[in-house]
């Protein structure tokens, strides 16, 4: 018999820079062990999964992570006052520590979460790449943090161009001179803050491999992807699930050596020597985590049971050359839905 | 030398390598010559059915076959000698 339950799920942003929102949700609509009621957690009233009705049974609008947690709670507090929620999946970085921060007052009112430690979440951070390489023996570009686009003019002494320029939360992008550098500094610090990351580019192959840790050193499952088709944004459009023996051996190694808690994405990069570097840790589930339920591992549905307390058997396979290609779609939408989500702050 | 064990073929001619998830196109003789590296035959063998089957010449066979046979190894397609079979 299925369990009811229902689950917060933030991310509804399906857009061209997708959040994992609306994966996550589909992974939850088809497990075999729940049956879900789904609310949806938006900032904007924009977001295309408010509008999803036949994915999400009730959206509300809650603040931004910069408005603070005492609000974020006072929100959270009101939503489950009405809808008796089981379990949050917070699906964005910078959101996640306010989430994390919350975790035992969430718990004390019956919600449960199934996140990184801040520890875990801090040391993975893009600013602390090196040291967390170097720390759990995973090869990474060399990286360091600025916060004056002054300091570009010495990074030749540091790293040969084409190099990295990333934000703090999202952007990346590849500067082959140092006026270039400069620009993107600009660009991405006035979107995300300061610092700005500045990493050694690395010429090879996109893999990705996602999965889920129990936070006892346990792999509960690892779905290896290789990214076939990039948007501008450096998003996966399209990717395929692989047998790679080293991605998976690389997964269970930091899955074991940090004991992660929860969801995760790693970002790699195979050189021309076929060695892999970690360009990133993403302490979430991705965009693409629908695969995972594709290729035969509900990545959703086992986070979730993790969550509650269950006992998750680690996945042991999954299903390889199966691909998933993205797509775009117009909703029709009636005016009133726009207004309600505006206005009110529900649908 | 073998193809790795784990590496598919389509009928259309499709070479799957579910390792690296990378696709690769082959035409009919490509298709045939895969094959038969894949079922053990030596050059020798391989190089006799391509030439009873087809209008080609010794000489040409054999730059075009090594020249199929770097793109095998180029694209990891093929073992390498010192490693396991798994």
């Amino acid at each position: 018999m299925k369990r009811k339950i229902n689950v917060a799920v933030t991310g509804l942003n399906a857009i061209d820079s997708p959040g994992p929102g609306i994966a996550v949700i589909r992974g939850l609509r088809e497990a075999k062990s729940l049956d879900v009621r789904i609310i949806g957690l938006a900032y904007e009233s924009l977001e295309p999964g408010i509008y999803m009705h036949d994915l999400i049974d009730k959206t509300y609008q809650i603040p931004y992570p910069s408005a603070g947690t005492d609000s974020l709670m006072s929100r959270l507090q009101y939503i489950h006052e009405v809808e008796k929620l089981d379990v949050i999946i917070p699906n964005f970085d910078a959101e996640l520590l306010p989430f994390i921060k919350l975790e035992k007052k969430l718990m004390e009112m019956g919600i449960r979460t199934f996140l990184p430690t801040e520890k875990q979440f801090d040391e993975r951070h893009k600013v602390n790449l090196p040291e967390f390489g170097k720390k759990y023996s995973i090869k990474v570009p060399f990286s360091k943090a600025i916060y004056s686009a002054s300091e570009i003019h010495g990074l030749n002494h540091e790293f040969t161009y084409p190099l990295v320029v990333k934000g703090k939360y999202y952007d990346a992008e590849i500067a082959h001179t140092p006026e270039q550098a400069m620009a993107y500094f600009t660009k991405i610090s006035s979107k995300w803050g300061l610092p700005i990351i500045i990493q050694q580019y690395v010429k090879g192959t996109e893999y990705n491999s996602t999965g889920l840790g129990d936070g006892n050193g346990n792999t509960i499952a690892a779905v290896p992807m290789r990214k076939q088709y990039i948007t501008d944004k450096g998003k996966a459009w399209g990717g395929i699930s692989v047998d790679d023996e080293e991605i998976i051996n690389l997964t269970n190694h930091f899955v074991s050596t940090t004991k992660w808690r929860g969801g995760f994405e790693l970002e790699l990069m195979k050189n021309s020597g076929n060695d892999f570097y970690l360009m990133e840790v993403n302490p979430r589930m991705p965009a693409w985590i629908y695969l995972s339920v594709g290729v035969g591992q509900n990545i959703p549905e086992a986070l979730v049971r993790l969550a509650l307390g269950e006992e998750v058997k680690p996945y042991e396979s999954f299903a390889v050359g199966k691909m998933f290609v993205r797509y775009s779609y117009d909703m029709i939408v009636d005016v009133e839905e726009f207004h309600k989500i505006s206005t009110f702050g529900e649908l | 030398m073998k193809i790795r064990k784990n590496v598919a073929i389509s009928e259309s001619g499709y070479i799957f390598n579910p390792t690296t998830g990378e696709s690769f196109s082959v035409n009919p003789i490509g298709i045939e010559i895969f094959y038969m590296i894949k079922e053990g035959k030596s050059y020798e063998e391989i190089s006799k059915t391509i030439l009873a089957n087809f209008r080609t010449d010794e000489d040409t066979f054999e730059k075009d076959y090594h020249d199929f046979v770097g793109l095998l190894n180029h694209y990891l397609l093929i073992e390498k000698e010192n490693e396991k079979e798994n």
